[in-house]
């Protein structure tokens, strides 16, 4: 993974920082970094978004794909998570260098999802037991400056949010064979709720406070982490350490809180950001990479 | 692709551009803080980030190090919602080590490799979105994100395609183009000197149409150079003023 390596004199003057919640750039303990989110971006794709975080970058393709469902569960369609880890981020991730975080990542994405609420998995269904819409969401790392998880779960989520899948019908003729018959109109497409997608929040133990949205410099200050998903309504719906370190319960139950807390605010100004740019239509002036 | 009318009687093609014409190229260099050197184009609806680290120590096994020149190592990948339909993987099939061979190529003959021997100079490039003329919208932004990088190079390296339709050589290709089979030719210029970098033709082409084709290609390659110095002056410029030169 990605890191920085850091002298014992920097660390202290970090970990200090922290004590007093004051942190290397200026920002308090609960404070997000400023996060640009962008969807739309990518044209041959059913949804996406881009999201920068500091200096993290993360891409987001989601593409729908016709496929059958799944034996257990025969009336919903599903999603499949992919990441990259581009080498762009760092040479590191050249050839497969990458690989193993991006195993990590994808366990942790069919974790927050795996659970009913997150998403209407029903709507995806075309006709039981033969056809469905697969959902593929691609994320791409474009550049590493810590708190992957959080961006990526906050990508993730503007990209669903983006998704737009054709509408189809299913004709049946005498003889009983099916037939799927696409909607002429490209604007006639199904959108998905993602009022219940959570967010991940990732807290940083460091010295004896957390902080949230560590960059790279905090990350190697910190022994250990805890992930939280979040939903809207500040729910929990998935918990992980992360780390070579040990937390004990006391300081569990704290960032737990600090979670939820920071994670509806979150929520909040993530559905109004996707809503204010959904709402300027084709008018918008589409930044890209460029800007 | 019976029915599709590549090059109207008029002299248009599908995506109403005449028959010697670029498509909109939009570029940007120092797109990543993390990087060496960085840079994003845009031509048409094929966008390429390239990346660059290095002048740098060789990484991994010292053997692979050249005693009097640097070794250029290239990554190309494809992201997995660029093309039409989802690639499995990003990189590692055999048309995108094709793809990091040639980019070696290139760009073993325009960097100055001699001034750092026993080192290595990474580039890679990701292809977000696909639309025909991937390999030359690579190159393009790779020389960008050289460039930003401060590695001494020859000269730019500039890439187009071509083809050939109804006895005429078409410039820059998009992907229905190239998806209709003729002959197609992709070329690397170093345009100061006219050098050819890299030269690749597919499928079959009279001898005597094969002038006119590389001519169309040279002529897209040097209108490219001017689009790309551009972006490189005003790239310097605003750094300059960030400077308070």
């Amino acid at each position: 993974m990605a890191s920085v390596v850091l002298s014992e004199a920097e660390k202290v003057y970090i970990v200090h920082g922290i004590q007093e919640d004051l942190r290397v750039d200026g920002r308090g303990c609960e404070d997000y970094r400023c996060t640009e989110v962008e969807t739309d971006v990518v044209s041959n794709t059913s949804g996406s978004a881009r999201v920068k975080l500091g200096h993290t970058d993360i891409l987001v393709g989601v593409k729908a794909e016709m496929g059958t469902p799944k034996l257990e569960k025969p009336d919903e369609g599903y999603l499949e998570f992919f990441v990259d880890c581009s080498a762009n981020a760092t040479p590191e991730f050249e050839g497969r260098g990458g690989e193993e975080l991006g195993t990590e990542i994808v366990n942790t994405l069919y974790r927050i999802f795996s659970n009913g609420s997150s998403i209407d998995l029903k709507s995806l269904c075309i006709n039981p037991r033969e056809h469905c819409w697969v959902l593929y969401v691609d994320v791409l790392l474009l550049e590493c400056g810590g708190n992957l998880f959080d961006a990526i779960s906050i990508a993730v989520k503007a990209a669903l949010f983006n998704t737009r899948i054709p509408k189809v019908r299913v004709l049946e003729d005498d003889e009983g064979s099916k037939e799927i018959e696409l909607s002429d109109d490209p604007y006639d497409c199904i959108r998905l709720n993602v009022d219940n997608v959570p967010c991940i929040i990732t807290l940083s133990k460091i010295g004896c406070r957390h902080v949230v949205d560590a960059t790279l410099q905090e990350e190697a200050c910190s022994l250990a982490s805890l992930l939280l998903s979040v939903t809207n309504r500040g729910t929990l719906t998935c918990m992980k350490k992360l780390g070579k370190g040990s937390l004990d319960p006391e300081s569990i139950f704290e960032m737990m809180e600090t979670g939820k807390k920071v994670g509806k605010t979150l929520h909040i100004a993530l559905q109004k950001t996707l809503e204010k740019e959904e709402s300027l239509g084709t008018t918008r002036q589409k930044v890209g990479f460029l800007g | 692709m019976a029915g599709l009318e590549l090059l109207s009687d008029e002299g248009y093609r599908v995506d109403g551009r005449r028959a010697g014409e670029l498509r909109k190229v939009r570029a940007r260099m120092g797109v990543f803080a993390q990087a060496d050197g960085s840079a994003y184009i845009e031509q048409g609806n094929t966008k390429v980030l390239a990346v660059v680290y290095g002048p740098h120590e060789m990484r991994g096994s010292r053997s692979k190090a050249l005693h009097d020149r640097a070794l250029v190592n290239c990554q190309y990948s494809m992201a997995t919602f660029s093309t039409g339909e989802r690639k499995r993987r990003p990189h590692g099939d055999r048309k995108s080590s094709e793809m990091t061979l040639h980019l070696k190529q290139t760009f073993e003959a325009a960097i100055l490799t001699q001034l750092y021997p026993r080192s290595q100079i990474d580039i890679y490039v990701q292809v977000l979105q696909a639309d025909g003329g991937n390999y030359c919208a690579s190159v393009n932004a790779a020389t960008l994100a050289t460039i930003d990088a401060g590695i001494p190079m020859r000269d730019y390296v500039c890439a187009s395609s071509a083809g050939f339709i109804e006895d005429t050589p078409l410039a820059d290709l998009n992907y229905v183009e190239e998806a209709a089979g003729g002959p197609q030719v992709a070329l690397a210029l170093l345009p100061k000197s006219d050098q050819i970098a890299l030269l690749e033709m597919n499928s079959r082409l009279h001898e005597d149409h094969l002038d006119q084709v590389i001519e169309a290609a040279i002529k897209a390659c040097k209108d490219i150079y001017t689009v790309l110095d551009q972006v490189v002056r005003e790239h310097v410029h605003e750094v300059t003023t960030l400077l308070g030169e």
